[in-house]
């Protein structure tokens, strides 16, 4: 059964004279690496340029605030279960009086850890939060000399409340409310 | 005396030239690699890289200089050398350039006008040989020792071709010295057009001499680990990949004096009626130069145009094919010399 057309007969014949010449291959050989000279390259220079990322692109996690600025997470441990590489780790805590401000339900994460170095950036703790806390953003996981500073903390997960993150592309990919 | 103070600013002149060629080769060969490969190659250090020999040159001399235990120290140490000062060594004959003028006293542009300088040229290299060979020896690894044993057998075998082909050009011209041969050649009157047969037998032996791909089989990185410097670290692998560099570079000024007219070029003789001689001897020493240049980015293009070949086919290239050619070049030339001579 043929599956494509693009398949080549074998053939042992002999070859031409101007085939054992190797020469005029050669030669066009030459042509054709001389005229990739003058192509675009494809390479970008990293730090100063970056490629643009998918709307979908699945980079470092943020923790949502809601509207008035309080964390969405209730640290349920819907994510942490969910984590196919066991990366999240939390601990969990109840809102005091006069928190309200801060957290948006009783309950609260008072420690959220992620492990980058274990992540593997599948999306799984994004789908099952029934909170909306958790998602993935375009932003890039930087580079360390130092294992200890790839697990991180709220400090660095939660979006600032002066700074939020837009992560409307990335709710539009997959939920369909 | 004025005649060795010039022979030796000569000297030091050309020796900082071969370096910085050689240096700048190596940054050259990353970025035709990078162009043929559509890709940018190295542009961190300094603008567009220029910078990237230097800190490679740094990088080198850094790095821990490892002697192995088992390894015969002495010659370990002479291999690198004597592979760089031979390199170094053959570009003593060749014609730079139109002579200079100082005081009405002629000085010609080459450090020394022997006249058997080709065959000084052939003697030198086959040295160059004994560089690789002892270098690989003492390393006592099998990857250097093989890698050694293939850059002699190789370097042997090219040398009978290229030395036929050289004779139907020294046929022509009735002399061994490079200046002669250079001499020869005026305005657009070059070997090449006698001589496209040898050029090509020539231009192939270079490339084997100097261990470029297609013949690079005694420092193949997918077969012998690094070959011949497996076992070398810091500046002695930094004098191994220098001199590759100089190798082509000096190869590459010795095909343009044998095939291309050296440092002649239409309207030389015509500048040198109106020009200064010191003038034109610099600007023959451009066209030479240029030359060589361009031979050193045709040994790059074929580096990243051809495979490698596998060594059984290298031999068979060499002794069944390139000798009986070479030999046939002699004969045509012989019969076209009778036939034509002036």
């Amino acid at each position: 059964m043929q599956l494509t057309n693009r398949s080549k007969v074998v053939s042992n014949k002999e070859m031409s004279f101007k085939e054992k010449l190797y020469i005029p291959a050669i030669l066009s050989g030459m042509g054709v690496t001389f005229k990739h000279m003058f192509k675009k390259s494809v390479s970008l220079r990293y730090p100063e340029v970056t490629r643009q990322f998918s709307p979908v692109y699945r980079g470092m996690h943020v923790l949502k605030r809601d509207a008035e600025g309080r964390e969405n997470c209730t640290a349920c441990g819907l994510c942490a279960v969910s984590c196919p590489a066991e990366a999240i780790t939390m601990d969990a805590a109840e809102r005091k009086k006069g928190e309200e401000h801060l957290y948006r339900e009783e309950k609260y994460a008072a420690k959220y850890e992620i492990n980058m170095l274990r992540c593997i950036f599948c999306g799984l703790c994004e789908e099952a939060c029934p909170k909306d806390a958790i998602y993935l953003t375009d932003r890039i996981v930087e580079s360390n000399y130092k294992r200890n500073s790839f697990v991180f903390g709220k400090d660095v997960l939660v979006e600032k409340i002066e700074d939020r993150i837009d992560i409307t592309k990335r709710k539009k990919s997959y939920k369909i409310d | 005396m004025f005649l060795l103070i010039f022979k030796i600013a000569l000297i030091v002149i050309l020796f900082l030239i071969s370096l910085g060629v050689a240096a700048y080769a190596t940054y050259g060969e990353r970025k035709v690699a990078a162009f043929m490969q559509d890709r940018i190659g190295p542009d961190r250090a300094g603008p567009f890289g220029l910078l990237q020999p230097i800190a490679d040159g740094v990088k080198m001399f850094m790095k821990e200089e490892i002697i192995p235990n088992v390894s015969d120290k002495l010659l370990f140490i002479l291999g690198p050398c004597i592979f760089m000062i031979t390199a170094l060594m053959t570009s003593a004959v060749i014609p730079w350039g139109t002579a200079m003028e100082f005081d009405g006293v002629k000085y010609g542009l080459q450090v020394a006008d022997i006249n058997i300088g080709i065959l000084y040229v052939f003697g030198v290299v086959s040295l160059g040989v004994y560089g690789i060979m002892i270098g690989g020896w003492a390393s006592n690894n099998k990857f250097a020792l093989l890698g050694a044993v293939r850059a002699s057998s190789q370097m042997i075998s090219y040398e009978l071709a290229m030395g036929m082909s050289l004779i139907a050009i020294i046929m022509m011209s009735g002399s061994l010295s490079l200046n002669d041969i250079v001499a020869q050649q005026k305005g657009l009157n070059w070997n090449i057009w006698y001589q496209p047969l040898g050029f090509i037998i020539f231009l192939i032996c270079a490339f084997a001499e100097c261990n470029r791909t297609p013949f690079d089989l005694p420092e193949c990185e997918t077969e012998l680990v690094g070959g011949y410097h497996t076992e070398y670290s810091s500046m002695k692998l930094g004098l191994y990949l220098f001199a590759e560099y100089i190798n082509m570079f000096v190869s590459g000024a010795i095909i343009s004096c044998l095939y291309f007219g050296g440092y002649n070029f239409p309207g030389l003789e015509y500048l040198s009626t109106v020009l200064n001689p010191n003038l034109v001897s610099i600007i023959s020493f451009g066209a030479l130069f240029t030359k060589a240049i361009f031979f050193v980015f045709f040994f790059m293009w074929i580096r990243w145009t051809i495979p490698r070949f596998r060594y059984d086919q290298l031999m068979k290239l060499g002794w069944q094919i390139l000798l009986p050619l070479s030999i046939l070049n002699v004969l045509l030339t012989g019969g076209g010399l009778t036939l034509f001579s002036k």
